[in-house]
């Protein structure tokens, strides 16, 4: 039976350590409202998002309350729209009309965010795709909770050139459209690298073609609940380190277990996989930078970060795995820097820079993830940095993604606000040495040596 | 059996297992388990109950709970035994 203590432990890491499940998201197939007219796609997309997803919110809800455990986001993922939509839009205005209709229908069944508006183009672009991304700028820019990604690049198809240059261009033009707001419509964009199938975090998540009708996603959170932890580790060997993690990760994701499997028992929709990552918010005490920090670095940014950063996600994976009967999405430690009031606090005090951040992409489950850069920067250094970004996931076999802000009007020194989860960052420094000729040539990058596995 | 933990934290009163146990009778919870102890210098208190035989939502349980504590001017808490369990019990 059940002792005090152990219930106490529970509601502390609840009450005072953040632990929350950070998102209950239901994936939804929309290959089944493909239709030629664009009216018509729209009707059928709006109807079949607001059947599937019509008790999501308040089941989230009620799960919360029988528990006691925050669920702090209700998301919907979709197919990607650039296959969905292919064959009935035929202009820019018919991806925007489209991108209303997932809003709209988002809005109507309450959840916080929609994922899906989506290009897989890690080979080439089919002029469906093209057509997606150039009417992002519009699309982000009009529509309130609707979240892109961009698949430019895989292990096994090499990178897109092409796409890639593309997409310095339009996040720029993102980050015009959405000037007055702090170019927040780039906050809203990612792009991938080996994209998962089945991430439940926004904004990269997409519902994607391998997966059924329907299927819940959950994304479990708790990097307080390990900083905390590593306290009784401190003057510890990392034996003893690495096993307080690995507990701690067991004990975070078997909650997550329990919420994915109540969810998808109450919506009667099958469960689909727990993302297993640490997402931090920029509150105090919900830091993975703290966590980095509690094994023995100053500051995180400094040397030896990659290798505590290494250990971390590497010890988060062996708690967890056992945990969950099923495991997917990105599954490791998040370094979004405007969402991590530790990272935030670094890139202030000059430790922490977008070389250090990059290296440490290498090594954990995302990328170079909400980090301000100067209104100014060249489209084609953004290439650049997606280029890099995605050669790291290409030859690492990992995903790897980039989502950066080229916050319009302002230079380094300033600040950006994002607001709620999406947090606030200083404005870093980029090296502005020039990769245009590189990122102009057009075509691919091969696959590497070591995706040939047949 | 549906069981539910309820805790009870904050500055010890009188009355305060009688006001929960009077709820619980009333609506038909059964009291399997009751133990207590300081922690952090606070009065914890935790009742393993069944709730199976109850007409109310357990929605509605965990509200009343949670208002009845505002009145006695403790932290009342009533959560499904499965969170607990799930972290503890492989």
């Amino acid at each position: 039976m059940l002792n005090i203590m152990e219930v106490h432990e529970t509601n502390k890491m609840i009450e005072q350590e953040k632990l929350d499940v950070r998102t209950i998201t239901m994936g939804i197939s929309l290959l089944d409202c493909v239709t030629d007219d664009v009216d018509k796609l729209c009707d059928n997309i709006y109807t079949k998002i607001t059947t599937k997803a019509h008790d999501l919110v308040k089941t989230g809800k009620d799960i919360e309350r029988d528990f006691g455990i925050p669920i702090v986001n209700k998301r919907i993922t979709v197919t990607p729209i650039s296959l969905v939509a292919a064959g009935a839009c035929t202009t820019i205005d018919d991806y925007v009309q489209v991108a209303h209709s997932l809003d709209r229908a988002a809005k109507q069944v309450g959840v916080d965010l929609i994922g899906g508006f989506s290009a897989l183009v890690s080979k080439s672009m089919t002029p469906a795709e093209e057509l997606l991304i150039r009417s992002l700028p519009q699309v982000l820019a009009e529509t309130d909770i609707v979240c892109s990604s961009v698949n430019v690049g895989s292990t096994k198809t090499g990178i897109d050139m092409n796409a890639v240059n593309l997409m310095g261009h339009i996040i720029k033009d993102v980050s015009t459209a959405t000037a007055d707001n702090d170019s927040y419509g780039c906050v809203k964009l990612v792009v991938f690298c080996n994209a998962p199938d089945d991430n439940p975090f926004m904004a990269g998540g997409f519902h994607g073609v391998t997966e059924g009708d329907a299927v819940i996603n959950v994304g479990v959170s708790g990097p307080g609940v390990v900083s905390k932890a590593l306290d009784a580790a401190r003057g510890k060997d990392f034996e003893f380190l690495c096993q307080t993690i690995k507990h701690t990760a067991f004990k975070i994701t078997r909650v997550g277990q329990l919420v994915a499997q109540e969810a998808s028992h109450r919506l009667n929709v099958p469960f689909g996989i727990v993302d297993l990552s640490l997402a931090p918010t920029s509150a105090a005490g919900d830091s993975v930078g703290e966590v980095l920090e509690k094994c023995g670095l100053s500051q995180v940014g400094g040397p030896g970060t990659t290798a505590a950063l290494a250990m971390l996600n590497d010890q988060v994976k062996k708690g967890g795995i056992m945990a969950s009967s099923y495991v997917g999405g990105l599954s490791g430690a998040f370094i979004p820097v405007s969402e991590d009031k530790n990272m935030i606090d670094a890139v202030a005090a000059g430790n922490l820079r977008i070389e250090k951040l990059e290296a440490m992409t290498c090594v954990c489950s995302v990328g170079l993830d909400m980090i301000a850069i100067p209104g100014d920067t060249s489209a084609s250094t953004i290439s650049g940095m997606i280029a890099d970004e995605a050669a790291i996931g290409m030859v690492n076999q990992k995903t790897t993604a980039v989502r950066v802000i080229p916050v319009a009007g302002k230079g380094v020194g300033d600040s950006a606000e994002f607001g709620g989860l999406m947090g606030y960052a200083p404005i870093m420094p980029v090296n502005t040495s020039s990769c245009e000729e590189f990122v102009n040539r057009g075509g691919r990058i091969p696959a590497p040596i070591h995706s040939f596995k047949n | 059996m549906n069981k539910a933990i309820i805790t009870v934290v904050g500055r010890d009163t009188v009355g305060i297992i009688a006001k929960v146990c009077t709820y619980l009778s009333e609506n038909d919870v059964n009291v399997l388990d009751i133990s207590q102890t300081i922690i952090d210098g606070f009065f914890n208190m935790m009742m393993i109950v069944d709730y199976a035989n109850t007409s109310k939502d357990f929605g509605t349980i965990v509200d009343d709970l949670e208002g009845l504590g505002d009145q006695i001017g403790v932290r009342i808490r009533c959560q499904r035994e499965e969170i607990f369990t799930q972290m503890h019990r492989i």
